[in-house]
């Protein structure tokens, strides 16, 4: 709306300005506080454009150093390689069994317990904000080094992820059809078997194999930890300085990532 | 004065568009195409500010053949001519006021309209546009906020920011209910006799055809079939030019 | 009369096969996974009975001393992650512009631009970190670097893929007003993706602010730094309190993100 004041006297010819005061002020303050923020945190990390400037040609260096990749140690890569995929397919698979009862409980629409759902929820999102390396270290100091702590670790990875994912896609669904089973008389279980599931079902599979990605990725750095996988060799040859084998995992694991999303893709492509 | 001399346009798929064009347009004139969809209408009005390209002949604009026009003769073309659309083609998250501006572009330089900076004469006009519309309270409202009849207001007040010599639209009415709609159609006659802008309008609808315009084109199969004054026009022209005998559905309603 | 059965339903043969080649495919991945992997359930038994009360306990019970020195480095983190990301977002805006179909006519560069994007986005985060400590050596630069080129993947992605949903009828429209092709971009374009272009970013900054505390454990700044001393020393005590410290930040940064996003679109 114009403001009054705005308004022109009658005779005059009034230019309006683009945008009202109310607006320009509110970005202006807004911008002031981005740079702001921008500078001090660039103080802070010593982070600024001149270490830009000396860095690049640095990095140029280093960089050389990693090639030609060497790829004597393929046996070896190939072995942990498996264990990383291993670890994450098993991960994934207790995960997605796990979420079905937690985003059943976590959806507003299937638990009218106001109590119970907000707990679950606010579990689901604390699991969500802890970091999996974090996870992996507290495992590996409960059961050692090996890849049972790395897969414990994903799996409550990835059941905070899961979980909200199927939680709100259950929240979207239509809720007529399991209206009219209620209504003829099916009890809770069967209502969810034959009039939710069939809905969420596509979904289900498109988020798990979304999910198996993001756990494959990070099953490859729980190696670091000790947590199995193909992360603890990559480190080793880092620390060792041996730049062309570590180019050779780099390239392995980055073609296997690509790979599997991929197909992890095409999959999802075909069941939605 | 805009002239078609032998305009054809054949896709590249083979249709033909438009076969053979003959027709001069004179200025101030309110000229209604009529036709039923894919009767060529639309490809006939796009031709002017082409936004399609006729394959052979010769469109003279003001005196200038314009189908050879490029870049800066095209964009120059463009800030004469001036579009309505039937789906309004506003920035739906931008205010009113600066999807009005948006009717000075061409004559605003690029560093400048980037940066916001247009003259206080483009804002003057800008205002005095929404005004001749009655829409001018609407002047910081985001566009999406507004009814279709409101935002075609908009879309006019951009057209008359440009200050066009010519006016065209493209089924300004099609997506607005029958008291909207000739609302709008007032609003574009009251414009083409105070500011003598020759204006094109497509329509679809028999009756809003014969209430607003002083000439017909009737088209059909991408020909002109029919040419002259209103007073000579009856619902047995219609169907001449239709193929078909008239439906309800080739009716608006809802005049006041 | 006899009530018939109804008739059984007709599939398609290519369906049922492709059908059944996915089940024999996803049977024999599990049959490799679950032979494949090598766990010692017996130790790893007797490892969780002996370690259990050295450090569950402990983990609950946070270490408050340390409480200053682990916000410091969680505000390092966001601050690491902050720069990340606004660089990311910017830089990610004219790779979203190549990649988009509808920006660029060129199908090659399109298909590219797609592509390249997907190779960024296979790289974990803590892979470019490690990559990047050796480059630059063990300061947050290193952490900067690594989570802007990790979120330009992304963010890249998202943005061609809002550009190619935009009403090109506007473009049209200002086509026909004589406006060139820089006018359109800035009032056509940019008024129908900025929000949603933001409301990506901001998303990714809460991915990034995850990815940011743990990159400091092979040396690229941050909270990692602290998780990593606190795992050598086995110091569960401190690690419980770092692991209070992000999920009460984290929290934090995500109410407001999602409070931020509702707000723009």
């Amino acid at each position: 709306m114009v403001k009054k004041q705005d308004q022109p006297v009658s005779g005059q010819v009034y230019a309006p300005p683009v945008y009202p005061m109310k607006t320009k002020t509110r970005i202006t303050v807004l911008f002031v506080v981005m740079v702001g923020l921008l500078i001090y945190s660039s103080q802070r990390t010593e982070v600024t454009f001149s270490s830009l400037a000396t860095g690049i040609p640095n990095m140029v260096q280093v960089f050389v150093k990693f090639f030609p990749p060497d790829f004597d140690i393929m046996d070896a890569v190939i072995k942990r390689l498996a264990e990383t995929i291993q670890m994450a397919v098993i991960a994934t698979t207790f995960a997605a069994l796990l979420c079905v009862p937690l985003s059943l409980l976590a959806a507003r629409n299937i638990m009218p317990n106001r109590w119970v759902y907000f707990t679950v929820r606010t579990f689901l999102n604390i699991l969500r904000t802890i970091p999996d390396i974090v996870l992996a270290v507290i495992f590996v100091g409960l059961f050692g080094i090996g890849a049972l702590s790395g897969i414990l670790a994903l799996i409550i990875f990835s059941l905070g992820i899961l979980a909200k994912l199927i939680s709100e896609t259950i929240e979207a669904v239509d809720m007529k059809p399991i209206e009219a089973m209620r209504a003829s008389g099916a009890n809770s279980l069967q209502t969810i078997c034959f009039g939710l599931v069939p809905q969420v079902l596509p979904q289900f599979f498109s988020f798990v194999l979304y999910v198996l990605e993001i756990n494959i990725r990070a099953s490859v750095v729980l190696g670091l930890v000790g947590a199995g996988g193909i992360g603890l060799l990559l480190d080793q040859q880092i620390k060792f300085y041996n730049y062309p084998q570590a180019m050779a995992i780099i390239i392995v694991i980055f073609a296997a990532v690509v790979i599997i999303e991929f197909i992890s893709t095409k999959i999802r492509e075909a069941i939605v | 004065m805009i002239e078609f001399k032998n305009v054809s346009l054949v896709y590249p798929n083979g249709t033909q568009g438009l076969k053979n064009i003959n027709v001069t347009i004179n200025d101030g004139e309110f000229v209604v195409i009529v036709g039923l969809s894919g009767a060529g209408k639309s490809t006939f009005i796009r031709s002017i500010n082409r936004l399609v390209t006729p394959t052979s002949g010769e469109l003279f604009v003001d005196g200038e053949n314009i189908l050879n026009y490029k870049g800066k003769e095209l964009r120059s073309l463009r800030t004469k001519v001036g579009m309505i659309f039937q789906d309004y083609n506003l920035v739906k998250r931008s205010s009113v006021l600066k999807n009005v501006l948006a009717g000075r572009l061409g004559h605003t330089g690029t560093l400048r309209s980037i940066f916001n900076l247009f003259k206080k004469e483009d804002l003057a006009l800008a205002y005095e546009s929404l005004k001749r519309v009655n829409i001018e309270d609407k002047l910081y409202s985001r566009a999406d906020e507004l009814s279709g009849g409101q935002q075609q207001r908009v879309s006019i007040a951009r057209v008359l920011t440009q200050r066009p010599k010519y006016i065209l639209a493209d089924e300004p009415v099609a997506s607005l209910d029958p008291p909207t709609s000739h609302q709008v159609m007032k609003y574009l006659k009251k414009i083409n006799q105070e500011d003598k802008i020759t204006t094109i309008v497509n329509l679809h609808f028999i009756d809003m055809a014969m209430e607003y315009a002083e000439r017909i084109i009737g088209m059909r199969e991408g020909e002109i079939v029919f040419d002259g004054p209103v007073s000579q026009v009856t619902e047995k022209t219609f169907e001449d030019i239709y193929g078909r005998p008239i439906r309800e559905e080739d009716f608006r309603g809802g005049a006041e | 009369m006899a009530l018939q059965l109804p008739p059984k339903k007709k599939r398609p043969f290519a369906k049922r096969a492709r059908n059944w080649l996915i089940a024999l495919a996803v049977i024999a991945i599990y049959i490799w996974t679950f032979t494949g992997i090598e766990i010692d359930f017996a130790k790893a038994g007797e490892r969780m009975a002996n370690n259990f009360h050295r450090v569950i306990p402990r983990l609950f019970d946070p270490n408050w001393e340390t409480f200053s020195q682990v916000m410091d480095k969680m505000m390092e983190t966001l601050f690491i992650a902050f720069i990340g990301s606004l660089s990311a977002a910017v830089l990610a805006v004219p790779l979203g512009f190549l990649s988009a179909r509808n920006m660029t006519r060129n199908r090659v560069l399109t298909v590219a631009g797609k592509w390249i994007l997907s190779a960024i986005r296979a790289f974990p985060d803590l892979i470019l970190a490690i990559l990047f400590v050796v480059a630059v050596g063990a300061k947050p630069f290193a952490g900067v670097l690594a989570i802007a080129v990790g979120s330009i993947g992304m963010l890249g992605k998202l943005y061609s893929e809002v550009l190619e949903s935009i009403d090109m009828k506007v473009v049209e429209a200002m086509e026909a007003n004589g406006a060139n092709k820089i006018q359109i971009l800035f009032h056509g374009i940019l008024p129908q993706i900025i929000p949603e272009f933001l409301s990506y970013a901001i998303y990714r900054f809460e991915i990034d602010v995850r990815a940011s505390s743990v990159l400091g454990y092979v040396g690229a700044g941050g909270i990692g730094t602290l998780i990593y001393f606190a795992s050598a020393n086995r110091n569960w005590n401190d690690m419980g309190m770092i692991l209070f410290v992000i999920i009460l930040v984290v929290t934090v940064i995500d109410l407001l993100s999602g409070y931020i996003r509702k707000r723009i679109v």
